[in-house]
């Protein structure tokens, strides 16, 4: 029974091995929302923060990260701790007062968790009006690790975020891959797809004001899967800043800077695997 | 049977239209009740069916500036009518800047209302726009499935928080669950709550008002309970969500009476309109 639950968690509160408090659930919200293009996601949950991570395929990781210095209150009891979530049902508890920023009302969250096998219980209020959530913890699965050291990176471009939306927002989604070449020389960066109605490339000259830092070493030409990478719109849609790094067995990382309502930074990365099918003939 | 009745205030005109609207919103089909002092939009569901019945009351000399009608004979002094009210937002949404409006009975191939709206033109012609809308009669021996429903006696009166918060969060928790449960007690507090396999949402709403009605007194059972204690009814979450979503009119007050694990009833009162709403609670 919610009342039941209610009346737990505001006595038991020494009981909780994790607590967060925010007084702008948006920020929690909004981030998660960049990575929700599956339904169920792992929380790790260290004294650095939160980080919640999706996967799917095997081929493509999102991981977003909420530092703890974004929450008012944040107390953690131990070293680290991993719990699974479905995602969907999280969001929706997180915007149950809605989403519009208009009005100026902000909706403020506590969230506890009292260890394994125990929910995970939000407490969201917004003027005056209380909702008490408390959503089932399911048991991690193991996350790929895609041992992206920056010691392997070969290519590293960092540019805002602004040029990249546009290309990204037209993706040619008759195309099943996505083409990255980044290379010291003409044409630098150069995005491309294979559709139905021909190809389509766009390139970015480094020297334009949009890119911020470019370092790249050798040529490389990857390609990615369209379907992987489209749900990474959402966290370019907010961000502010993009790093797009390759490593040399042609992994991506697409590392996005977000700032928030109050001006904290947070960030998104994606991990994408090459297409192998391609790859193949070529080398 | 005669019917006929002119609407000449623009915000008569609009008022009229956004009751109409809220009731469309709510229902596709219902009964036009048609009595010498009101007219009436009323639906009464058959329980297999859900249960929901709706009464809203227009006095009609609030709207009407001519008002005339005749009714089955003079003891049944009534016209019964059953219509799509989606028909009549239509054939009113011309009438928004209209000079004058005629609402009439008529006999076409079959009976009709007729809606005339008078729209102002730049010349001295005018240009009149005539809707009708097919109607069927209802049947005298019919009328008595569309009466009044009873008040119940509740267990617990409340004035409804904000429409528009609990409208906002009722449109999440219906992607949770399909019941609702929706519990009040006499100090003040009202609660949404929904719950599946995987998480419990409960929403609370305090310091409303508990309107204290001479109903009340009658039922000297509501005396004897808790103040604190909860009266509940688990409702059907997207005719809920619906009715919420439907609110047009702003209406000034939303009682909301729950009868214990049986039914709810929602009283919208503005100075001139009235609508009640009968949700029984879902049969699992």
């Amino acid at each position: 029974m919610p009342m039941a639950l209610s009346t737990q968690t505001a006595t038991d509160d020494d009981q909780n091995i994790l607590l967060a408090r925010i007084d702008n659930a948006r920020s929690v919200s909004n981030i998660l929302k960049a990575i929700h293009f599956k339904e169920t996601a792992t929380v790790f949950a260290s004294p650095m923060g939160l980080k919640v991570t999706v996967e799917d395929a095997k081929c493509i990781q999102a991981n977003a990260f909420i530092q703890e210095g974004i929450f008012q209150e944040y107390v953690i009891k131990e070293e680290q701790i991993t719990f699974k979530i479905n995602l969907t049902i999280l969001l929706e508890c997180l915007t149950i007062f809605g989403t519009g920023a208009v009005g100026g009302s902000c909706t403020s969250l506590k969230m506890c968790y009292a260890g394994y096998g125990r929910p995970l219980v939000l407490m969201l209020e917004e003027e005056g009006v209380l909702t008490d959530c408390s959503i089932k913890t399911l048991e991690p699965d193991e996350v790929l690790d895609f041992n992206f050291s920056s010691t392997n990176v070969i290519n590293k471009i960092i540019m805002k975020s602004e040029c990249l939306k546009e290309a990204f927002n037209e993706l040619d989604m008759t195309s099943d891959v996505l083409e990255f070449l980044m290379s010291p020389d003409a044409p630098y960066l150069r995005l491309s797809t294979f559709g139905n109605a021909g190809s389509t490339h766009s390139d970015f000259p480094k020297d334009s004001d949009m890119m911020e830092s470019f370092q790249c070493a050798q040529t490389q030409t990857n390609r990615y899967k369209v379907s992987l990478l489209k749900p990474s719109v959402k966290a370019l849609a907010l961000s502010s800043r993009v790093s797009i790094r390759t490593d040399n067995r042609g992994f991506l990382s697409l590392q996005y800077m977000i700032k928030n309502e109050d001006g904290q930074i947070c960030f998104v990365e994606y991990y994408c695997a090459p297409d192998e099918d391609v790859d193949d003939p070529e080398h | 049977m005669r019917f006929r009745g002119k609407l000449i205030d623009i915000a008569c005109i609009q008022h009229f239209t956004r009751v109409v609207t809220t009731v469309s919103k709510i229902i596709k089909g219902c009964v036009l009740r048609i009595t010498p002092s009101a007219m009436y939009f009323i639906l009464s569901e058959k329980v297999i069916n859900g249960g929901i019945q709706i009464w809203c009351e227009l006095p009609q000399g609030h709207f009407f500036d001519e008002y005339a009608m005749e009714g089955v004979s003079p003891e049944a002094n009534e016209i019964y009518l059953e219509l799509a009210p989606e028909n009549l937002v239509k054939a009113l949404k011309t009438a928004q800047i209209a000079k004058w409006v005629k609402i009439k009975l008529t006999k076409k191939h079959t009976p009709c209302i007729t809606v005339e709206v008078d729209l102002p033109t730049l010349g001295s012609h005018s240009r009149v726009v005539v809707h009708d809308i097919p109607v069927s009669v209802v049947p005298r021996r019919l009328w008595e499935e569309y009466q009044e429903p009873v008040m119940p006696h509740y267990d617990v009166s409340i004035m409804m928080p904000q429409i528009k918060v609990l409208r906002s969060v009722v449109d999440k928790m219906k992607n949770l669950s399909n019941v609702l449960s929706l519990s009040a007690n006499q100090q003040g507090e009202l609660r949404v709550s929904v719950e599946n396999d995987m998480v419990s949402v409960s929403t609370h709403f305090e310091d409303l008002l508990n309107p204290a009605s001479s109903r009340d007194d009658m039922g000297q059972n509501s005396n004897q309970c808790e103040p604190d204690e909860y009266f509940e009814v688990k409702i059907d979450i997207r005719k809920f969500a619906q009715f919420l979503a439907g609110q047009q009119v702003s209406p000034s007050r939303v009682i909301c009476n729950i009868v214990d694990n049986r039914i709810v009833h929602f009283y919208l009162v503005n100075d001139d309109v009235s609508l009640q709403y009968f949700m029984p609670v879902m049969v699992s």
